[in-house]
């Protein structure tokens, strides 16, 4: 790796909590983004001829302070502009720096950073955008491809957000335990929004992308929250969901299931993350919805073969899981369970009183006409089939219930 | 002499590598590797997974405690090591130096090793 790439990655590993103290100190989050972005330049200059410094991201800080106040002190034109070699000589104020920059600060920093993208009054889209954008440094054009719109388009959206939450009060106090854990808890959910984006778009798609991101802001959150074991439980749902990304889409971009994928296209290193951290979530006692979603995707991931998954175990999870956040969607996953422990009359009868809420939801179909083509009931499974394919979204969920059909078809012949 | 070679970085940096940075180093250190083996220099080889999923195990505490996160809390953290057999710790320093070339970022410590058991997990059986 030549050495401008090595400085891309470090100013793009340091952006989170850089921009995040910027924030705190200007007040401002276009401010903040320029004072980084003027730091970046000057870190393209200054490390190649001095070398990287021990402690990018408190460079990064100090600098960008620097440039941010010359900033602000040109456009009021008080100050003569200092010469390049005072903004960028940091050195020996690095160190002290560093130290009252503790990893307490960083947290608050980042977490105000990442809670200011979900502000509830912006679409979910919105927030997405916003948070690659401001928080993992994508460029517009990046997320504007990704979303299938103009740059141009993108740009607006981006402004029309940012300028939204300039006009919201920003949460700039330092949090107490229990806004923390609140802000905390939005920021995991939107980052598993970020994920999902990319998830549901493929390993092919521009926005493939999103579920990397995800993952590198779960694992940051969790280095600073290193005890929570719900972060613990999104970092390693996230891992073991990714660890399949390769698995789950044909070459013609339709949708494997999971007991027909092929087990040794799973990325064992980041099954091997994410089990590490189904392990360690468990010890604390204290489950939650992600640390139970993960669960179930590890004892996907621990089953060499389809026959060897644990069933039982996946069925008391979703029970669990149904507990601490009803769902019907939870309800439909435990009865696809339930079918496997104790076969489909039992899954079908769990799933009849979802019918109202999940008229509208293609795996609600799907699912009910394999129960019933498992039955033997021919004639109710193909009309269920049929209200599937109505509801399909991609071409890869149609073509995934024409082949039930076609199995259906020939049993008849 | 037996010298043990850990590779100090920051993990968020190499966590953000592309895949085809990932890929350009992971090879760069290979062709290392297998230059070392021709040379009967190369030990084992190990890379750690984050530091996020480390657990550590006080020993100050009676029973020892059990706590989340690496041992320390440090601007660089222990991605991984090396065991070489070289001639004295020159020759380890130019194999460092070597790996540092195909791998710039971070920092390696370079410390003999006292005592080396070998994998013996193949022993089970008999």
């Amino acid at each position: 790796m030549n050495e401008e790439s090595w400085i891309g990655v470090a100013l793009t590993a340091a952006r989170p909590q850089a921009v995040g103290a910027l924030l705190r100190y200007f007040r401002n989050l276009d401010l903040a983004e320029e004072a980084f972005q003027d730091a970046c330049l000057r870190a393209l200059k200054t490390w190649p001829k001095n070398g990287p410094p021990r402690d990018p991201t408190a460079w990064l800080v100090l600098v960008g302070r620097n440039a941010g106040l010359d900033g602000v002190r040109r456009a009021r034109k008080v100050e003569p502009i200092p010469s390049e070699n005072v903004i960028s000589d940091v050195d020996d104020v690095e160190g002290p720096l560093a130290e009252r920059l503790d990893e307490a600060d960083y947290r608050d920093d980042v977490l105000r950073l990442l809670f200011v993208c979900c502000h509830p009054d912006l679409p979910h889209t919105q927030q997405i955008a916003l948070a690659l954008r401001i928080v993992c440094g994508l460029s517009v054009s990046q997320i504007a491809r990704a979303f299938l719109v103009s740059d141009a388009a993108m740009e607006q959206r981006i402004t029309r957000a940012k300028a939204r939450i300039a006009k919201a009060k920003l949460p700039f106090e330092t949090p107490g335990p229990s806004e923390r854990a609140e802000r905390l808890t939005a920021v995991a959910a939107m980052t598993y929004l970020i994920f999902n984006e990319g998830y549901s778009a493929g390993a092919e798609s521009a926005r493939a992308r999103f579920c990397d991101e995800a993952i590198r802001l779960a694992r940051m959150l969790l280095r600073m929250f290193q005890t929570d074991p719900e972060i613990m439980g999104l970092t390693a749902l996230m891992l073991l969901q990714h660890a399949r990304s390769h698995a789950r889409l044909d070459k013609a971009g339709e949708f494997i299931l999971l007991e027909d994928q092929d087990r040794s296209l799973w990325d064992r290193k980041r099954i091997a993350e994410g089990l590490a951290l189904v392990d360690k979530a468990i010890r604390h006692r204290q489950p939650g919805p992600y640390q139970i979603q993960a669960a179930i995707s590890a004892l996907h991931a621990r089953a060499q073969n389809p026959k060897d998954t644990d069933w039982p175990e996946i069925e008391a999870l979703y029970a669990a899981l149904d507990r601490m956040q009803p769902s019907p969607v939870v309800k439909l996953n435990r009865a696809v369970a339930v079918s496997k422990v104790r076969g489909s009359a039992a899954a079908l009868e769990m799933i009849e009183p979802l019918a109202s809420e999940l008229s509208g939801y293609f795996y609600y179909y799907g699912a009910r006409g394999a129960f019933l083509m498992q039955l033997d009931r021919k004639e109710e499974a193909r009309t269920a089939f049929n209200q599937a394919i109505a509801l399909a979204k991609s071409t890869a969920e149609a073509a995934h219930i024409r082949r039930h059909l076609d199995k259906l078809e020939q049993a008849t012949l | 002499m037996r010298y043990t070679i850990l590779c100090y970085g920051h993990e968020d940096a190499v966590g953000s590598w592309s895949k085809e940075q990932e890929a350009e180093v992971m090879s760069g250190l290979e062709a290392v590797g297998e230059r070392l083996t021709k040379a009967g220099k190369m030990g084992m080889s190990l890379r750690l997974l984050p530091t996020t999923s480390a657990t550590t195990l006080r020993k100050s505490h009676n029973p020892p405690l059990v706590i989340d996160g690496p041992f320390a809390e440090t601007k660089e953290q222990l991605l991984g090591l090396y065991i070489v057999d070289v001639r004295d710790l020159e020759d380890a320093l130019e194999v460092a130096r070597e790996l540092g070339r195909a791998n710039p970022h971070g920092a390696y410590e370079i410390r003999p090793v006292a005592l080396y058991s070998p994998d013996r997990r193949h022993d089970a059986a008999s």
